[in-house]
């Protein structure tokens, strides 16, 4: 069990408009072509409801599922989006890749406007989601990769020598003949994975690649992507992903956001650098009921808390981002006093789920737990 | 980057590209050998004995001209089944499967999807109509005439533009209406049956109102043109006669196959639109 201590149902924590504000002003002017560029894009989706409800004299609801975003990719960025479930991630996307129309504000993939351009758009990108079914289960894993690579006008000899180029790269060669009906999961999303960069994309949109599969597969998806960059500096690759090791390690700059709105955008180690007047103090306590952990984060000095069951259920590891170091002080106290007792406690460099943390109100890892 | 067709060689590329599951198909799963062509031969059979059983047995030309007709419609039954599993639900299915949101992704046009379906399906059906045709042609020894088969094969063209046309359209409107798009299917397949002819004369219908509204599903008019110029003395009016004349019925289908394609275009559009603004018919959770 992983639980946040606080209220996350409200609104952004105190100070998040400037820390937006201030991430912004961090991000690197940009020097070179923009691959991306969102202007103050919303969208709101109208939520139907049913006849017994009508007559109840209800109306229809609209649902913000993004307000007002503004983002600049750079050419040859790899950038990621992060965000808990619900966030907008989805959204924005869908509206980079031309799916959906913003209700307000302008989107540009590669000089391009989304709406007004979007079959040229779509000439240029291409998106992989992760856990998708794209594919004719009767086909081989070649034909299959085949036959989307002819919805994007490729010559089928090209098409087959990159086919089997890809395969190589992610480990599926000896698969390339065989049914994608007889695919295990973690096959058939490589398979998916070469589906996107076989149209030779400038800008792929990879949404939770690496999403249900195994450690190793997941690596050659994470280091394929990272060539691939290295040797095309002029594609760009914008990257969602609950796995925040993954965004730490691949992304140039990462954009945090939650309830439709970016909170942060900069390099991870700019991120990070946030945090560093903040000392993350990480506490294995035992002895105390939730009432008693819920009155932690209102100790003074205290930024943010969350808490997750130590192994073997004896207490829990508790993480407090604080003010200042002395703050850990009062905390210990605390603790104490409510009759708790301290089983470890240990200072640790803010990692970028500690940033997560901080400007969204909940840890990712906790939300996967609870699903 | 990788050079990428536009225009119309995008277009042809897509159309083949997307007919060829459904035709590379064929070869990979030979069960459906057995369950797209000996049962649907074997419910043809059970019709055949009826007319054959009522002809009272006797061997005479009207005879096997009946048993023609009705081999005919059984194989007309082929098309009109892969319209409506194959063409109007498909989009429908593409959809819960997550590949219409794939479709939409790529540069290519919808309509491009749609043709590459109705060419697959084309392929599919006229293999098993070839059999059930075969099969009666050599068990029934079934003579047709040698004058008509050009201009039957002519009628057939313009009938399957007509009907693909209609698969087409109906494909967008089924995307439309959701969920109900299996139910749909299952009430259009029996009554067709009665409607369209498929194992007797449209005319039997006798009711002007009927006929006039099984001429709506493009292969009765079809299916009629294509046996008055395959069995001529069966159609001379004794004992039957068309509808109306087969190249009327072949003009009156073409009419219908173009606007079923342009419906078919403007529907496209539609659903494009809906994917789009509406945030409606391309993500799966709506």
């Amino acid at each position: 069990m992983s639980t946040m201590l606080e209220d996350t149902t409200v609104a952004p924590a105190q100070g998040e408009a400037q820390t937006q504000e201030a991430a912004i002003a961090a991000s690197p002017k940009p020097a070179r072509k923009l691959a991306i560029k969102v202007e103050n894009v919303s969208r709101t989706y109208n939520i139907k409801i049913d006849k017994k409800a009508k007559k109840e004299g209800k109306e229809s609801k609209l649902l913000t599922a993004l307000g007002g975003v503004s983002l600049e990719v750079e050419e040859g960025e790899l950038f990621g989006l992060l965000g808990p479930n619900g966030a907008g991630k989805t959204t924005l996307i869908k509206i980079m890749t031309t799916l959906l129309a913003p209700s307000v504000g302008v989107a540009m993939v590669d000089g391009l406007d989304v709406v007004k351009e979007a079959t040229e758009v779509r000439r240029r990108i291409n998106m992989v989601s992760g856990g998708e079914t794209s594919g004719y289960g009767i086909l081989t894993v070649r034909e299959n990769l085949w036959v989307w690579s002819q919805f994007y006008g490729l010559d089928s000899k090209v098409a087959r020598q990159r086919i089997d180029e890809l395969l190589k790269i992610v480990e599926l060669e000896d698969k390339a003949g065989a049914l994608v009906s007889g695919l295990s999961t973690g096959q058939r999303q490589r398979m998916n994975f070469c589906r996107g960069f076989v149209t030779d994309p400038k800008v792929l949109f990879l949404d939770e690649p690496t999403l249900g599969l195994d450690v190793h597969a997941a690596r050659i998806v994470r280091d394929f992507t990272q060539t691939w960059m290295k040797q095309n500096p002029d594609r760009t690759v914008l990257l969602t992903t609950h796995y925040m090791a993954e965004a730490d390690s691949l992304c140039d700059r990462i954009a945090i956001i939650d309830h439709g709105a970016v909170l942060a955008c900069d390099t991870p180690s700019n991120l990070k650098r946030m945090l560093q007047k903040q000392p993350v103090f990480e506490i294995g306590v035992a002895g105390l009921n939730d009432g008693q952990l819920a009155a932690l984060p209102r100790i003074p000095g205290v930024v943010r808390v969350t808490s997750e069951s130590r192994e073997g259920g004896s207490g829990y590891n508790l993480k407090f981002i604080i003010e200042t170091e002395p703050v850990i002080g009062a905390v210990v106290s605390e603790i104490t006093a409510q009759g708790g007792s301290i089983l470890s406690l240990q200072k640790n460099e803010p990692t970028l789920e500690d940033v997560f943390i901080k400007l969204v109100g909940r840890s990712l890892s906790a939300e996967d737990k609870e699903k | 980057m990788v050079e990428k067709a536009t225009g119309w060689r995008l277009f042809r590329k897509t159309v083949w590209g997307r007919a060829y599951p459904r035709i590379i198909g064929l070869s990979r799963e030979p069960s459906w050998l057995f369950f797209e062509v000996v049962i649907p031969a074997i419910g043809l059979l059970a019709y055949l004995f009826i007319y054959k059983f009522l002809g009272g047995g006797s061997t005479d030309r009207t005879q096997t001209d009946i048993l023609g007709l009705v081999i005919l419609g059984g194989a007309a039954v082929t098309y009109w089944l892969n319209i409506l599993w194959m063409m109007a639900s498909q989009l429908y299915w593409d959809k819960q499967e997550g590949l219409l949101e794939l479709f939409i992704l790529s540069p290519t046009s919808l309509m491009a999807i749609l043709l590459g379906m109705s060419i697959g399906g084309l392929v599919m059906a006229t293999i098993r109509a070839s059999a059930v045709m075969i099969f009666g042609i050599i068990v029934f020894s079934i003579q047709f005439s040698l004058a008509g088969i050009l201009p039957a094969l002519a009628a057939f063209l313009i009938t399957m533009f007509a009907l693909y046309g209609l698969g087409m359209m109906l494909s967008t409107v089924f995307l439309l209406w959701g969920r109900a798009a299996w139910q749909v299917s299952l009430a259009l397949t029996e009554p067709i049956y009665a409607l369209s002819g498929m194992y007797s004369p449209l005319n039997a219908l006798k009711n002007p109102v009927l006929v006039a509204a099984a001429g709506i599903v493009p292969i009765s008019l079809g299916l009629d043109a294509i046996r008055q110029l395959l069995l001529p003395s069966l159609f001379d009016g004794s004992p039957f006669s068309g509808v109306l004349n087969p190249w009327l019925e072949v003009g009156i289908l073409f009419a219908a196959g173009v606007v079923f394609n342009i419906a078919a275009y403007i529907l496209v559009k539609r659903v494009e639109w809906l994917a789009k603004v509406k945030a409606s018919l391309s993500l799966r959770w709506q």
